[in-house]
């Protein structure tokens, strides 16, 4: 079989399985819900993987799988003045990009469907719950499958949908509802960005296939038609920016995220941590031709990857809350993949999303459990000893911790060491700079996290006792465990010995995704590569162990056992403290600008409604009203009135005639004779 | 199928106008037959216009088809005269459905003097159907006073507390649209022998002195002098954009809405507003070319006004209708940005959208009527946490939140997109700012979701509200999957409006058309990759 013409397959079999748990779930109880739920995820991954091979033995590691045409608005005119046709094919892409996405979304989704059957055991709308997991896996394939930039807005705006719902899982809670609809909202601001970023890359290169616009984009390289720097290239790549600031919770719009811990914890590790928030990365991965046109939009990206890894990291030191500690941590850890995509590390961004995607599946997985054990406690200073009670919960968490931590030789050292060294060799010393003070952070604030919930005594109730989660919740954790530990090595630096790794495989497998030669750049990039690096690259690794090692030092004295030390430290930066344990104030700042600056706006303009426009409305008929009533007094006094002045007028000066018409023969004879007496005398006179 | 011996046209248009005239001879008493044999009328109605569909030959979408003509009145050049193309075909089935629809919402709630509210309801859908088929000026403007007069009835008699001051306001708003649509009617007319002589071979295809032909005029429009265009074009956009409604002519609307019986506002929303874009479609734009090209600035500006206006109005209302209302006015705004682009994919977009906002819309003040039949009110604050008690409801709701929302796979998206694609194409500002739209779309459709169906049932009089009947999920589901099949599938869709807006925009537009086609796309990689496997 051809699984690579099969490709439609992967995202079918999720959909699939949420029309069957939707319609029919209710009624067919959890267990038939866990196997088509299950089920269809499981179906995914081996298709993908079945699909990942067969492309791997290609000749050229391309395929496109097209099923119909699916949108056909007519004819366009491009910027060029051509006329281009606006047709859209429902159309899927496996590239090495897509492979590796494919690869662990799928098999780490399968993962948290299986734990979720243990985590969300008895609870209200189970059948919900798994439906919308499935929704959201074929969301997100189809971005991540999708062979051009609309089919991967519909992935986006589906991830963006399911997520929205399974915030608000928790209905009859009111903060899940806000929670929900402020991560809709702040997407939805991204998503203006990217569809405007979207229509742009239509309208320049006349399609929005990703294969032709790389092609057309070569060719205009070529033939002088595009050049590096203007400022289309630049356009796009901030409207696409502003869109993966939204899905990859990147300042300014990364508010949304930490509050979307109002979900199930599942839903935090699959959505809010491995897949949905790093589609962003993946779609300014999926566009580094067009960010290679365009230097400035590139340190864009970069300067705010970096500012959001250390704006995070900052706020997550002081969270007690288990949850959001890893919320901060994730937008931190965000923060590193687009720094690494603005300093043109792309491949080294999507390695950091691969083995992201593990540690912090596993660490939220481990809160899950922690939580689950605790009644649904997520506050750490309500915890504390449980290294003994959940022993497979804390082992894997520890794992978790040093992966992220950046202590060699598990995964998140690999990807992020390699993702500072190229920050540094790609000319941002200051970037380095604050990506490695970042690592220091996180070694501390993980370890904080470690200590706080596992060691020391138990500052739990003491009706709270702590239990193991079952199987199906502890086999999803060790093998995510196995997995931040090895992860990493398939992404070797160069500076390891050749008997162990010859090249880095990873980014080797990626190369022919992001070779795109923008003319004149290629040429002093190999050139850079050429020279031998090994000693710096090993002093510069060493370097961030030593800062990792000192968080995680400093950590260890102020948390490992309970001391006031923290509290001290608090007083003494009061102001400090009160900054970061607020969040910045950003919230606030938001609610007071934004939502209440709009609901102003609203009601104004209603005002202006009622007021202006209806006042204009009811004005003229007021008019109307008083204008006939008007001619009615015209009609009465001048018109009628005229009329009536004639009729008194003539009857005024009728009086004196009609006293003599008595209608009396005699006074008419008398009057006869005076006339005839007179007309006499004027003769005779 | 071959319609061509039927006169089908005719049959869909004056069936209901039959079936009400029949009505008239029931028994009031008799209700339940009076509203049987009205949702048989409007059910007959919609079967009979389903043909169309089918019949209707898409590859000359353009042309006008299913032609009826008499002569009417020859000593004016007036004749019976009905034809759709493309765009009317669309609209023809929407008021066929939605009239189908909203009879059947009203099954319970019209008990009051049912029979005459049956008749108004189906007198109603003959006037729509006309506007929508007439190809003579004078049978249009016929149809398009006839239907006012149900319409002010439906709200004045059937409406809400307000309902008078409603039906007055929107009757005579609409009467001053119409008389200056009256007027610019009436200046073409005159005008004709003089464009007649200025194009005589085009004249001679129509062989008429004087003459209301729609068609003539479209093809004749152009030769009239730039000045008179600017005139009738001012005239017709009074009529049509109290209609559609544009700012600052849009505050009949959420009065007439807010008062209008449920089946009144799916009616206004879904068909009436739809008179507006199209009398632009249909007369503005291809008989008035010049005028047309010079009021796009205008047009644009007040289309932008209105969707970012109208979202940020729904925002703040505390009545579900009026929200929704409002809502109409954003997204009315969406569907003359696309028609103003004046290119193929704002034109497609726009046409396809104003389809679709009869589906959301009127499916939105369905889903408010239920609501409001069960606890006869409409404040939202009333509410909160029905999905817990009406599962279906909630989920029906969501699905057209998110229709109306623009979100993809579900229809609004087919038609915001090309709308916005088309609006770049022209000046990306435009672009930017009629994407905003859609960032307070979600912000005030969510909100109202979440005040009225997430958190707990807190009114204790929400408590045991029954979820939907089957025959309210009658109403609501085709709604349901023409969403979704516009949103998968819209080719059938585009198909039948491609070739109409192709016409509409080499009028407008001589040269659109001359432009190089963009070169044959390169050999993707992956079709070398393909090909080097197969060997």
């Amino acid at each position: 079989m051809n699984f690579l013409d099969l490709l439609y397959l992967i995202p079918l079999f999720p959909l699939a399985g949420f029309a069957v748990n939707g319609l029919f779930g209710k009624r067919l109880g959890p267990g038939f819900v866990n196997a088509v739920g299950c089920g269809s995820a499981l179906l995914a991954f081996v298709f993908s993987c079945l699909a990942v091979l067969q492309l791997v033995e290609q000749e050229e590691p391309f395929h496109t799988n097209t099923v119909f045409t699916w949108l056909d608005a007519g004819s366009a005119l491009t910027a060029d003045g051509l006329l281009a046709e606006f047709s859209i094919n429902w159309a899927f892409y496996l590239d090495p990009l897509s492979a590796v996405m494919v690869l662990f979304v799928t098999g780490i989704g399968f993962l948290i469907h299986v734990y979720s059957i243990g985590y969300m055991a008895g609870e209200d709308g189970y059948y919900r719950f798994f439906a919308y997991l499935n929704l959201f896996m074929f969301s997100m394939l189809t971005l991540i499958l999708g062979s051009n930039y609309l089919m991967m807005f519909i992935g986006w705006e589906g991830v963006g949908l399911c997520s929205y719902l399974l915030i608000g899982y928790y209905i009859a809670r009111q903060s899940a509802g806000d929670a929900a609809k402020k991560a809709f909202v702040a997407n939805r601001v991204g998503d203006w960005g990217l569809s405007i970023g979207v229509m742009l890359i239509f309208f320049t290169f006349g399609t929005l296939e990703f294969t032709g616009v790389r092609a057309a984009l070569a060719d205009g390289v070529e033939s002088g038609a595009f050049v590096a720097g203007d400022a289309v290239f630049l356009a796009i790549g901030i409207a696409l920016f502003i869109g993966a600031c939204g899905k990859s919770a990147q300042i300014p719009l990364y508010v949304w995220l930490p509050d979307a811990m109002e979900g199930p914890t599942p839903v935090s590790a699959l959505i809010h941590a491995a897949t949905m928030v790093t589609a962003g990365v993946y779609m300014l991965a999926r566009s580094n031709f067009l960010y290679q046109m365009s230097p400035e939009a590139m340190m864009v990206v970069a300067v705010v990857g970096a500012a959001t890894a250390l704006l995070a990291a900052t706020i997550a030191l002081v969270q007690n809350d288990i949850k959001k500690v890893l919320a901060y941590s994730t937008v931190s850890q965000l923060g590193y993949m687009v720094l690494a995509v603005g300093v043109g590390a792309f491949a080294t961004g999507i390695f950091h999303v691969f083995t992201h995607a593990l540690f912090k599946a596993l660490l939220f997985l481990g809160a899950g459990s922690v939580i689950h054990a605790m009644h649904h406690e997520q506050d750490m200073r309500k915890m504390g000893g449980l290294k003994d009670k959940i022993p497979v919960t804390f082992w894997t968490m520890a794992i978790g911790t040093v992966a992220i931590a950046g202590i060699p030789p598990l995964a998140g050292f690999f990807s992020k060491d390699e993702i500072l060294y190229l920050t540094l060799t790609g000319g941002h010393p200051v970037l380095y700079a604050v990506g490695l003070f970042v690592a220091g952070l996180t070694a501390f604030y993980m370890f904080r996290m470690l200590f706080m919930t596992f060691f020391g005594e138990s500052r739990a109730d003491p009706d709270v006792h702590p239990h193991e989660s079952p199987r199906v919740m502890t086999v999803p954790l060790i093998i995510l465990a196995v997995g931040s530990i090895t992860a990493g090595w398939i992404g070797l630096p160069a500076w390891t010995p050749d008997f162990i790794a010859a090249e880095n495989h990873f980014e080797h497998f990626l190369e022919p995704v992001f070779e795109f030669e923008t003319a004149g750049g290629a040429a002093a990039e190999s050139a850079a590569v050429e020279e031998d690096h090994t000693l710096e690259e090993v002093l510069l690794a060493l370097l961030s162990v030593a800062v990792a090692g000192i968080g995680i030092l400093t950590a260890f004295t102020m948390y490992y056992r309970a001391s006031d030390r923290p509290r001290r430290l608090a007083e003494r930066w009061k102001t400090a403290y009160a900054l970061l344990a607020n969040k910045y104030y950003v919230d606030e700042i938001y609610d007071t600008v934004w939502v209440n600056g709009v609901k102003a706006a609203g009601t104004g303009l209603w005002r202006v409604d009622a007021r202006v426009v209806d006042g204009g409305v009811n004005g003229s008929a007021r008019l109307t009203v008083e204008s006939a009533l008007g001619s009615r007094w015209w009609d009465r006094w001048i018109v009628d009135g005229a009329v009536r002045f004639i009729g008194g007028f003539v009857d005024t000066l009728s009086w004196p005639v009609r006293l003599i018409q008595t209608g009396h023969a005699q006074n008419y004879a008398l009057l006869m004779v005076l006339g005839v007496l007179i007309l006499i005398g004027y003769v005779l006179w | 199928m071959d319609l061509n011996n039927v006169p089908i046209l005719s049959i869909v248009t004056f069936l209901p106008l039959a079936g009400a005239i029949v009505l008239m001879m029931f028994s009031s008493e008799n209700k339940g037959l009076i509203r049987l044999w009205a949702n048989l009328v409007a059910a007959a109605g919609f079967l009979v216009s389903v043909p169309l569909f089918f019949a209707f030959d898409y590859e000359n979408s353009a042309a006008m088809q299913f032609r009826e003509t008499l002569s009417w009145i020859p000593s004016l050049g007036v004749r019976y005269s009905v034809g759709i193309d493309g765009i009317s075909l669309l609209l023809v089935l929407l008021t066929t459905l939605l009239g189908a629809i909203a009879v059947l919402s009203s099954w319970e709630s019209i008990q009051h003097r049912a029979k005459e509210y049956y008749v108004f309801m189906l007198m109603l859908q003959t006037g729509m159907l006309g506007v929508f088929v007439s190809l003579d000026f004078f049978m249009f403007y016929v149809f398009w006073e006839v239907m006012l007069v149900p319409m002010y009835f439906l709200i004045g008699v059937w409406g809400g507390p307000r309902k008078l001051y409603a039906a007055i306001k929107f009757f005579l708003y609409t009467l001053v649209g119409s008389v200056l649509l009256l007027l610019g009617i009436l200046a073409l007319y005159f005008q004709y022998p003089a464009i007649a002589a200025a194009a005589p071979e085009i004249a001679a295809q129509f062989g008429l002195e004087r003459t209301f032909d729609i068609l003539a005029f479209q093809e004749m429009g152009p030769f009239l002098n730039p000045d008179l265009q600017w005139w009738i074009f001012l005239a017709f956009f009074v009529g049509f954009a109290i209609k559609v409604p544009m700012f600052p002519f849009h505050t009949w609307l959420p009065d007439a809405h807010v008062e209008a019986p449920t089946a009144g506002s799916v009616i206004l929303a879904g068909v009436l507003l739809k008179m507006g874009t199209y009398g632009f479609v249909r007369f503005s734009l291809p008989i008035l070319p010049d005028a047309t090209v010079e009021f796009v600035p205008f047009m644009i500006a007040l289309a932008i006004i209105a969707i970012i206006y109208g979202a940020l109005v729904a925002m703040m209302q505390k009545d579900m209708k009026s929200l929704v209302a409002y809502s109409s006015v954003s997204h009315m705004g969406f569907v003359m940005l696309g028609m103003f682009a004046l290119n193929p994919n704002g034109l497609n977009g726009s046409l396809l959208q104003q389809i679709n906002h009869g589906i959301s819309t009127g499916a939105l003040f369905l889903i408010v009527g239920i609501i409001y039949d069960r606890r006869h009110t409409r404040e939202i604050a009333e509410f909160g946490g029905l999905s817990s008690i009406m599962p279906k409801y909630a989920v029906i709701f969501a699905i057209m939140t998110m229709s109306s929302i623009g979100l993809p796979l579900l229809n609004g998206f087919m038609g915001e997109f090309p709308i916005l694609m088309g609006a770049l194409q022209e000046n990306i500002w435009w672009a930017v700012a009629g994407a905003s739209g859609i960032v307070l779309g979600a912000a005030y459709m969510l909100w109202l979701y979440q005040r009225t169906m997430f958190g707990k049932i807190d009114n204790p009089k929400n408590e045991g509200l029954p979820d939907l009947n089957a025959r309210e999920m009658a109403t609501l589901i085709p709604l349901v999957i023409l969403a979704f099949w516009i949103g998968i599938y819209p080719a059938p869709f585009f198909r039948a409006l491609d070739g109409p807006v192709d016409r509409l925009v080499e009028i407008v537009r001589e040269d659109y058309f001359e432009a190089n086609p963009i070169e044959a796309e390169l050999t993707p990689p992956a079709a070398v990759a393909a090909a080097g496997e197969a060997e």
